[in-house]
């Protein structure tokens, strides 16, 4: 193989993060009008801090219109970000000169997995074309890039003499998502981004595949950022969570902090909007009303506040600051913070 | 009042004491040149008035293609065998005018997507009304004021205000209201949903099943609801029947169904399905895919998949077994008439 091995090295050690992502923001202008002026913004991602630590799983969850689909793109760097920086494992991503990584050596290392598993198949190439491409682009020989295509491809589970020359059609659903791990995981990236990778999938398959992701992580030395909707999901892959709301954090923080003491009202009501899976203990209240608002013009100050059951006059004056709940756990919302002038302020934090 | 409404009246004395629902040995096969596929392969289900039955299935397992069958909303492809019953009229035997009467007056029906239910170029409060006009013959004015009284039953805020709105205008949250309320504008006594909050978000899906749970309660529908996620049959079914390549496989009540499958694909669902607790653990898969309905396998069509089958699995599809009252499985290993193995008390739904 023409890769060397300083692709894989880890360079600042393992309390030095991955990715880390400083305030991260990408606004979409929303034309209209007689000259087709800019008539609203859209704040996608508005201010997205975080980091991701070596080897462990970062989920991301929230509803429709929260940015996590936004920020997995501006990860990848699929959108250009308006604001905000990317540090990959040291090195500033996209800068040019000393301590610099260009973005086509940070996309070797960071590999993303979609939720449409057939729109994102080339369908008139075989599936093992379709997994040395990329290795081929990066000057991979063809003989070597078809090699490790079927090895990649006996490791997500299809036997390559059976289904190397298969085309994305004649696969399930499941199969081809497998298809697409497989991809992404031919240039040994040491970041994979998996954007609701098991959403299109029935549930006897999902299972399958999320097991297939713990496999590779382990056998690989993978990091993953997961995405999705599906909160039991997140806590069954995830080391560490992120709860978006509108294009902002609400709340971050080892797993069984967030599910097992969520200190943001909007992480609660999350929560507890799940199906109990006890029909003797059926829920009788929903924990929000409402859709989640649109995110052109949020709401001031705090962006749960319209739907929040505690807010307050603070509450529309400022945006909270993040409290630290310790263990590094942190969440979005006045009432954690002491002396923020919410009546209900401390209550948390302690 | 139309001479629609009278026959629908007139319908309803006959379905005293009958359930609402009957199905008995549904068959439907889309037949095309080159192949034919066989979607729903001798269904029986029943249907107590004021009763939720939930069916669950994967894709492909023919949950939604028995729904439609259930008010003749097939293609003319499909093909159509067994009898459907709904509150004492054979529906199979409808000719078209007593079909358009059935739809909407006696049954009704609820989407996943609203977007593609809703007319886009009619506002909400005009396609409520024509609905109550065309079925009920009342005034412009009469049917304006019940689609109001809709909105409001579906718990639209501003209501008045949200009758003059198109679709587009709504959040999906809202649409998905909006399309209960159309569905509702008649009273149906029967609601068929098809996945109807799969695309919502988790906030917005429990309030439309607290919202469907409620309604179904205050109106007396019989509700019949296909979704492919076992969380939300918990959360708003009686009873829940599961569906594998075309046959229901297995019947119970929701709790008891919940707490101790029978069947072995039941069991493996309820394995697959993620959910709290299961950190750490690795998941309980079924292995392989459903088969290809194209050419069913000659006996229990999950045998192939099954850990426990055995040279009779393949032989013959089981009859169904039924080891408690009000439960039902098509497997073999299921013991008639007493439990198959020694299982935790079921929790009564």
């Amino acid at each position: 193989m023409n890769e060397t091995p300083t692709h894989r090295a880890d360079r600042g050690g393992p309390a030095q993060p991955l990715l880390l992502v400083r305030d991260l923001r990408r606004h979409f202008p929303i034309r209209g009008g007689l000259f087709g002026g800019q008539v609203a913004t859209v704040r996608a991602v508005d201010g997205v801090s975080f980091a991701v630590r070596k080897g462990e799983t970062l989920g991301i969850v929230g509803e429709s219109g929260c940015g996590k689909s936004t920020t997995a793109r501006l990860l990848m760097r699929l959108l250009d970000p308006d604001a905000g920086t990317m540090v990959f494992d040291g090195e500033a991503v996209g800068a040019t000169g000393a301590g610099g990584m260009p973005l086509k050596e940070y996309r070797r290392q960071v590999q993303m997995v979609f939720q449409d598993s057939y729109a994102s198949l080339n369908p008139r190439l075989p599936i093992e074309d379709t997994i040395a491409f990329a290795p081929r682009v990066h000057g991979v020989p063809a003989r070597e890039a078809r090699e490790r295509a079927h090895e990649l491809l006996a490791a997500v589970g299809l036997e390559p003499a059976q289904f190397a020359r298969r085309y994305p059609h004649e696969l399930s659903g499941g199969q081809r998502q497998r298809v697409n791990i497989a991809r992404a995981l031919a240039l040994h990236p040491r970041l994979v981004l998996l954007d609701e990778p098991v959403s299109a999938l029935d549930k006897s398959v999902e299972a399958q595949v999320l097991n297939l992701l713990m496999d590779l992580k382990e056998r690989f030395g993978l990091t993953y950022v997961f995405i999705s909707h599906d909160l039991n999901v997140v806590q069954y892959v995830s080391d560490r969570v992120l709860v978006m709301y509108l294009g902002q954090v609400a709340e971050q923080g080892p797993v069984e902090a967030i599910y097992e003491r969520p200190a943001h009202p909007y992480s609660q009501a999350l929560l507890a909007s799940r199906p109990s899976m006890d029909p003797a203990r059926r829920r009788t209240e929903p924990p929000l009303t409402g859709d989640p608002p649109n995110p052109v013009n949020p709401p001031s100050g705090c962006r749960f506040r319209t739907r929040c059951p505690f807010a307050e006059p603070v509450c529309a004056e400022r945006a909270p600051a993040f409290a630290d709940l310790g263990g590094g756990h942190e969440a979005a919302c006045h009432m954690a913070l002491p002396g923020s002038g919410h009546s209900r302020a401390g209550r948390l934090a302690a | 009042m139309s001479g629609a409404a009278a026959t629908a009246e007139a319908a309803r004395p006959a379905a005293n004491g009958a359930p609402l629902v009957r199905v008995r040995d549904l068959t439907v096969r889309f037949v095309s040149r080159e192949a034919t596929v066989y979607a729903v392969n001798g269904v029986d289900l029943d249907l107590a008035a004021g009763e939720v039955l939930c069916i669950l299935g994967e894709s492909g397992s023919g949950k939604s293609v028995s729904l439609r069958a259930l008010m003749r909303l097939l293609p003319r492809a499909a093909r159509v065998g067994g009898s459907v019953e709904v509150a004492g009229e054979d529906v199979l035997a409808m000719d078209e005018r007593r079909l358009a009467d059935f739809r909407g007056g006696v049954v009704s029906m609820i989407f996943q997507e609203p977007m593609t239910a809703l007319d886009p170029v009619f506002t909400i409060g005009r396609q409520i009304a024509e609905t109550v006009r065309r079925h009920e013959g009342v005034s412009r004015a009469a049917a304006e004021a019940r689609a109001l009284e809709l909105l409001e039953l579906v718990q639209i805020p501003s209501a008045r205000r949200r009758l003059s709105a198109y679709p587009h205008e709504l959040s999906g949250g809202l649409r998905q209201r909006a399309m209960i309320a159309v569905a509702l504008a008649c009273r149906p006594r029967l609601l068929l949903a098809d996945e109807p909050t799969t695309a919502l978000d988790a906030t917005v899906q429990i309030q439309i099943l607290l919202l469907l749970r409620r309604l179904q309660e205050e109106l007396g529908m019989g509700v019949v609801f296909v979704t492919h996620d076992l969380g939300v049959a918990g959360e708003i079914a009686d009873r829940v029947a599961v569906m594998y390549a075309g046959r229901v496989v297995e019947e119970g009540p929701v709790g008891a169904l919940m707490a101790a499958p029978l069947h072995p694909y039941a069991r493996g669902l309820l394995g697959a399905t993620v959910h709290a607790g299961l950190r750490g653990t690795r998941l309980t898969t079924i292995p392989g895919a459903p088969p290809s309905l194209e050419r069913l396998p000659a006996g229990c069509a999950f045998a192939p998949r099954c850990a426990e089958a055995e040279a009779a699995c393949l032989a013959a599809v089981p009859a169904p077994r039924r080891p408690a009252p009000g439960r039902m499985a098509r497997c073999i290993r299921v013991a008639d008439g007493a439990p198959a193995e020694p299982v935790p008390a079921a929790r009564t739904g």
